[in-house]
């Protein structure tokens, strides 16, 4: 998961990170209380959820709602909160990790 | 052709999970919708602030474009001479792409100790955006005022206490002082209204020299709101017109949202903790600060709301809007 | 020519593709000149007027992070300006070119010469190379940009010498062929550009604790090694000019048993006083400091360890400090030396004040003195001062 520690002649000088993206080895999905459960009947794939998620843990595959990833999500509830009135397809749960 | 949630969920996102943004924080969704935008690769410059820690901690990020953070003051600064190297070196034949810029500053670094270098880049006239992403004070370190706080809010240099009802003055209008610049374009917008914002970031990166967005992001640490709410209270501002979306297009006023009903300003205001003192029993009159009172703060409310009022006259004056209605379709939901 | 025209030479052969300015007196002229050059189209410069000296900095680490050779140029309440960017700029090993021309800070206000600006600056992580007269300065400012971009250093490198003194006197400058200069400084090697948008990097993460540490101690390791490149890149200088540079100036040091340490022009006037001294049989020298950061400390006790006494003068003061800048550098470099010279330590010409040669004269006469008494009695004191 985490990077291994570097000692100073395998830093790159500068602290200039050369791996974009790599955040990604840091999972900040044990920050969470709350889960979001997403019911595949009730969603109509507006992907509103997925526009407002801060931390783009909904996966979209061929335009559909495919996958929450928990190893991020931080349990805020925006998507559950933001799913249309008329759809309430995510519940927030308690998380029992 | 209007943008589509289903088409921008093919594309490859620039930044990137894992980054230590607070759960519910606006600055994650308002990234992803900016560089989802963005169609040419993008070069940012970053200040200090949120999203600088909490996206670019050694040896992570969370960005997948080129990125660079130098201070806190000087990010419209910094990307004037990384704009400068394109130009020079792009002349020389050495850089062949085109690339589009974007410098990024909080509030603190942009309205209050960055002013001086946005000043200055936008009259130099460099071709990049500058965002502020703002969301009204200095929450990076812990909360205090800063000159995007409105008035009335509980900051923890401006508390709230028997001798005062939080921040005492007005927020300065940012996006009129960098309209004054007379820049190609510039807009306010929130990530509540997606369609608005992503429309924006593409009309601002297309402009012929230096753009602006200034965009309210929610905090629900500072703003002491629940987190989930977050979204939400983006959109309470806009329909409350406490933060107007409009934009300003060469020297063209247009707004680009009006509310079928505009709301009470008090429908922002109780949401949010930092405004709390406003409606309990015993605080202090706007005016003097030592009467107590009975009942809620009416006669700050009061004044809120008359500036709000005020502020959204002079704003549909100078969109003079007549007949036309806004073009309702680049706003989200 | 002037000083400052000695620069805005240098510049227009070094031809960099970035240069982001701020005017200031001394300085003015400098770039003055170099903005004609470039609305001559004379080179190939991207200029960037900035607002302040604080965004001519952050602009330069810009552009340089962005792949660009980039310079700049500064003085006194410019370089303090800038000066939350010059650590930034060094850590971030962004190899930006900088002249300094020499003034005092403020307050008093003064325009004239002072090295409080540069050496204030001292430990901001630059590489330091100070300059006597305009010659100088025009060597040392092209020397500077394969000194800064070398890619077992990539630092930032500041190259100063005295406001008004030295900038805005008229001097015999041999200029270099332009083609020679071109060759000299080379193509800009970027490292990490951020125009490469094929390889995306992140410059300037927020290093915590378990990272900052490993992070300065690259960039203390690079300026230490640095020395032997900039001896390397002084050889290869003279082969080209013929003209010789080192660390430091030696003069007349050999058999001395007296000597200065004095920066910059103020050199001129004491090797007056020295030749003086000399004609009457008086063993006088002096030692000329041109790399100031890093010091070379080992190599400036071996060519001081034999003298009697030594008196260190610097054009700034530090408040409250064991000693000026200098002194306290080269008095720490003879630390633990069997035998150890007796040393003074003067402050003068500050604020542009001249020197004169009796001035000097009073200095060694104070060192005889001091040697012949085998004691110090006052270590620090101005000189040419009302009392």
């Amino acid at each position: 998961m985490a990077k291994k520690t570097m000692n100073r002649h395998e830093m790159p000088i500068g602290s200039i990170i050369k791996d974009p993206g790599c955040s990604m080895q840091y999972e900040t999905g044990g920050w969470r209380n709350l889960k979001p459960v997403h019911d595949n009947k009730k969603c109509t794939n507006c992907l509103l959820c997925w526009i407002y998620c801060p931390d783009g843990c909904i996966k979209v595959k061929d335009g559909k709602i495919a996958e929450f990833d928990l190893k991020y999500c931080k349990g805020c509830g925006i998507c559950a909160e933001e799913c249309p009135d008329k759809v309430k397809a995510i519940q927030m749960v308690e998380d029992k990790k | 052709m209007a943008l589509s949630l289903k088409e921008l969920s093919k594309k490859e996102e620039t930044f990137v999970s894992g980054h230590r943004l607070c759960a519910g924080c606006g600055a994650g969704t308002t990234f992803r919708q900016i560089l989802m935008a963005a169609e040419d690769p993008v070069v940012m410059s970053v200040a200090t602030g949120c999203l600088y820690v909490a996206t670019a901690t050694y040896p992570y990020t969370a960005w997948k474009c080129n990125w660079i953070h130098s201070a806190f003051e000087n990010s419209a600064a910094t990307i004037s001479g990384i704009e400068a190297a394109y130009q020079s070196l792009k002349r020389q034949g050495k850089v062949t792409k085109t690339i589009k810029f974007i410098a990024v500053g909080g509030d603190g670094g942009t309205f209050d100790i960055g002013l001086q270098a946005l000043s200055g880049a936008l009259e130099r006239g460099h071709k990049f955006l500058y965002v502020c992403y703002n969301n009204e004070a200095y929450m990076n370190t812990g909360i205090q005022r800063s000159g995007a706080t409105p008035m009335g809010a509980s900051t923890t240099t401006t508390p709230a206490g028997s001798a005062s009802y939080g921040k005492p003055v007005f927020r300065k209008d940012l996006t009129g002082i960098v309209a004054a610049h007379n820049i190609p374009y510039l807009a306010q917008t929130t990530p509540a209204h997606w369609r608005d914002l992503m429309t924006k970031v593409k009309k601002a990166l297309a402009a012929d020299g230096p753009s602006f967005l200034n965009i309210l992001s929610p905090c629900h640490r500072g703003w002491r709101n629940e987190m989930k709410d977050s979204i939400n209270l983006a959109r309470i501002a806009a329909d409350t017109c406490y933060w107007p979306l409009y934009e300003v297009e060469n020297g063209e006023y247009k707004l680009n949202y009006i509310p079928k009903e505009k709301k009470p300003i008090t429908e922002w205001l109780k949401p949010q903790g930092r405004f709390k003192h406003i409606f309990a029993k015993g605080g202090n009159s706007a005016e003097t600060g030592s009467t107590h009172r009975s009942g809620p703060n009416q006669e700050l409310i009061n004044k809120l709301q008359a500036n709000v009022d005020k502020e959204w006259e002079k704003l549909l004056k100078k969109c003079n809007q007549g007949d036309k209605k806004p073009d309702l379709e680049t706003v989200g939901t | 020519m002037t000083g400052n025209n000695a620069v805005s030479e240098a510049m227009r052969q070094i031809n960099p593709d970035v240069v982001a300015a701020y005017p200031i007196t001394p300085q003015t002229e400098a770039v003055e000149e170099f903005a004609e050059f470039v609305a001559n189209g004379l080179v190939k410069t991207q200029y960037v007027p900035v607002e302040s000296e604080h965004s001519s900095m952050s602009a330069c680490i810009g552009s340089s992070a962005a792949g660009a050779r980039t310079m700049t140029a500064t003085s006194s309440a410019g370089f303090a300006l800038m000066w939350e960017m010059l650590p930034i700029a060094a850590g971030l090993r962004t190899p930006v070119i900088m002249y300094v021309a020499n003034r005092s800070l403020s307050a008093p206000l003064n325009i004239h010469c002072g090295h409080d600006d540069t050496m204030g600056g001292r430990d901001s992580g630059w590489i330091q190379i100070y300059s006597e007269n305009a010659q100088e300065m025009y060597d040392n400012l092209i020397q500077a940009v394969r000194i800064g971009e070398d890619m077992d250093i990539r630092l930032p490198v500041m190259v100063s010498m005295d406001g008004f003194i030295t900038t805005h006197s008229v001097e015999r400058v041999d200029l270099l062929d332009d083609e020679a200069v071109r060759k000299f400084v080379g193509e800009f090697k970027a490292i990490n550009s951020l125009l490469d948008v094929d390889n995306p990097v992140t410059i300037g993460a927020c290093a915590l604790q378990d990272y900052y540490t490993e992070h300065k101690r690259q960039h203390s390791e690079a300026i230490i090694n640095s020395k032997a490149k900039i001896l390397e890149v002084a050889e290869e200088f003279a082969k080209m000019s013929g003209r010789k540079y080192g660390l430091f100036e030696s003069y007349k040091l050999d058999d001395a048993e007296y000597a200065l340490v004095i920066i910059n022009s103020a050199a001129g006037v004491a090797k007056m006083v020295v030749n003086e001294l000399r004609a009457k049989g008086v063993k006088v020298g002096l030692l000329k400091p041109r790399i100031f950061r890093p010091f070379p400390a080992e190599e400036i006790k071996n060519a001081l360890k034999h003298l009697k006494a030594i008196a260190v003068m610097d054009r700034v003061d530090a408040f409250g400090a064991g000693g000026t800048p200098t002194f306290t550098e080269v008095r720490s470099a003879m630390y633990g030396l069997p035998k150890q010279p007796l040393m003074i330590n003067y402050i003068y010409g500050i604020g542009g004040r001249d020197i004169r040669l009796e001035d000097i004269n009073k200095v060694f006469q104070k060192l005889f003195d001091v040697a012949k008494a085998g004691k110090v009695d006052k270590v620090f004191d101005y000189l040419t001062v009302r009392e």
